[in-house]
């Protein structure tokens, strides 16, 4: 075998991408407190370097690489060009944070890194094992971000339930990939979704790999019933790490669900179409009413999460070429809310101070009417309020729902977001319509305030014209 | 005598079936759960030792190699997290880690 013939060029974003982590964390290693800006200013340029060769190696075509367990397409090539982007906008917003409250240590960029890395691992994987490899180094590093505050109680517990709940999740998936390995002989993506359609789709083998498969695969993207983790998870650790794990995972997230159930499995659509079902009905369902009682915003947009989770089970049970365009369509637009729903918690968090309760956002308007635009920007998006990206998506996935003649899992989508408006609609109340309490002026940087209102504007921008990102999602799947 | 490929099938899910149950009959230890998780991924092994054996097919070898060295570094991190845990609450007790609901 000759080194031509693993076709590495294909992988040369991840290959750099691992280089300059290596290099950044040699490099902090030397590095006092005082010069932590370095690791930072080195985790950038490394994020930019990797979305530099990520532009310049797209490509239409199917390329297979190292005995094709490497695969590049549209899909994955969109997928990491936002990934990589999300994580650098990540890392703008938690500098100021992370200084706040003395983690401002290479660890965090360092398993940051990583945690992309294997997120741009799981993307392009075409065998089992790179899957199970991409999403372990993403789940480790996560695991060691959410303890990143070693004195913080919570921070602690909330790693060790989503330590304990994201290791039984890993192990049902491995067990459902070696029955899946034994019925099909081979680890290879292809050669599995080979074995489906010669034994069908009744094969009850199969369809008992699928189900711990599924169930793994839900747990990771946290649906209900396997949702538990999310909340704690998210209330307890520092919102830096927060806006981490609830952006760019999910694409990745999104990713391995098309790689696994669609490509491997999407013999066996029907059995897992009514699977999902159930899930996106119960996520939607709990995600929105729960998210009503509670009084911590970070636990709030965790169950919105889970509701917006069920929207994206929504587009992916449609089991067409439109329906995943409109769940990735969704999946990038909620990446995109969710990163600056956290931005503006993280804005208004001082040292000793995490505004991360409801009534820290009273009369947010009168300390600062451009931020409180943004967040309404926000908030409205999420809701799925025209003419912003949320509108469009919500859009995008009821209409591949219609078209499967599921009317009446579109209405009951429609119902629960329409429940979810409240608690969206609550935060604008409590920032144009309620005194303030606290007085203090925000206090961050430049370049995440400019950042920071890009994000929200990007939003709007994308509601005003959403053809531009749909047809780049469309014509991943054409 | 020749031990058929269903008898190890059986194993693996036998100890599939003891390390859920440990997990969630459990309410003491956050060590047992640990063990419980470790327990899983053999029985995962098993499957796929067995599985590669009968199709005469090494990937699955390799994979179990890959599966052991993934169980050792989320050994390393659950202990690690365990540590930190227990310095700030000074309990492991899986019934005490109720700090956050709702």
């Amino acid at each position: 075998m000759t080194l031509d013939a693993l076709n590495y060029i294909v992988a040369l974003p991840e290959i750099f991408l691992l280089s300059m982590t290596c290099v950044v964390l040699v490099v902090d290693v030397s590095l006092r407190d005082a010069q932590r800006n370095a690791s930072y200013v080195l985790a950038q340029l490394s994020l930019l370097g990797t979305f530099l060769l990520l532009l310049s190696g797209m490509t239409d075509a199917r390329i297979y690489a190292f005995n094709d367990m490497f695969v590049q397409d549209g899909m994955a090539d969109l997928l990491k060009l936002f990934v990589v982007a999300i994580v650098a906008v990540v890392f703008v917003y938690s500098r100021d944070y992370l200084k706040g409250r003395s983690i401002f240590k290479g660890e965090y960029y360092l398993l940051g890194l990583f945690a992309t890395l294997g997120m741009m691992l799981m993307i392009s994987s075409a065998s089992l094992l790179m899957l199970y490899l991409g999403l372990e180094l993403l789940s480790l590093c996560l695991y060691a971000m959410v303890a990143l505050h070693r004195d913080n109680g919570n921070a602690s517990e909330a790693a060790m339930k989503y330590f304990v709940l994201g290791a039984i999740a890993s192990g049902m998936l491995l067990y459902g990939m070696s029955i899946l390995y034994g019925l099909s002989g081979s680890l290879m993506l292809v050669d599995i979704a080979h074995a489906v359609t010669q034994t069908g789709s009744t094969d009850i083998g199969m369809v008992f790999a699928l189900v711990f498969v599924l169930v793994a695969l839900m747990f990771k993207l946290g649906a209900v019933p396997f949702h538990m983790w999310v909340p704690d998870v998210y209330q307890g650790s520092p919102t830096a790490v927060t806006v981490f794990l609830s952006t760019a995972p999910k694409l990745a997230g999104f990713a391995i669900i098309m790689r696994l159930l669609v490509e491997a499995l999407g013999g066996l659509h029907t059995d897992w179409q009514q699977m999902l079902v159930i899930l996106a009905v119960l996520s939607m369902a709990i995600g929105n009413i729960v998210a009503i009682a509670q009084a911590n915003i970070k636990r709030m947009l965790a169950y919105s999460t889970i509701s917006h989770v069920g929207f994206i089970i929504l587009g992916i049970l449609a089991a067409s070429a439109e329906g995943y365009a409109s769940a990735m369509f969704y999946t990038i637009a909620y990446a995109l809310m969710s990163l600056g729903g956290f931005g503006i918690i993280m804005l208004l968090a001082r040292s000793g101070f995490e505004a991360d309760q409801l009534d820290d956002f009273k009369g947010l308007n009168q300390r600062s009417p451009w931020f409180a635009f943004m967040m309404l920007i926000l908030m409205f998006s999420m809701a799925g309020v025209p003419p912003t990206l949320g509108f469009w998506a919500k859009l995008a996935v009821l209409k591949s729902i219609i078209h499967i003649d599921m009317v009446w899992l579109a209405g009951v989508a429609v119902f629960f977001s329409i429940i979810g408006v409240f608690y969206y609609l609550r935060i604008i109340k409590l920032m144009y319509f309620d005194k303030q309490q606290d007085n203090t002026p925000l206090q961050c940087s430049t370049d995440m305030q400019f950042v920071l209102s890009g994000n929200a504007l990007l939003i709007l921008a994308l509601g005003l014209y959403p053809t531009s990102l749909m047809v780049l999602c469309v014509s991943v799947f054409t | 005598m020749m031990i058929s490929l269903s008898s190890y099938l059986i194993l693996g899910a036998i100890l599939f079936a003891i390390s859920i149950a440990g997990i969630f009959l459990n309410r003491k230890n956050v060590v047992v759960l640990l063990m419980c998780i470790e327990l899983m991924l053999l029985a995962a092994n098993i499957n796929f030792v067995a599985f590669s054996h009968y199709l005469n097919d090494l990937a699955g070898q390799v994979f179990v190699f890959f599966i052991l060295t993934v169980a050792a570094a989320e050994a390393a991190i659950g202990l690690a997290i365990l540590v930190v845990l227990f310095r700030n609450r000074r309990t492991i007790d899986v019934e005490q880690l109720n700090e956050m609901k709702g």
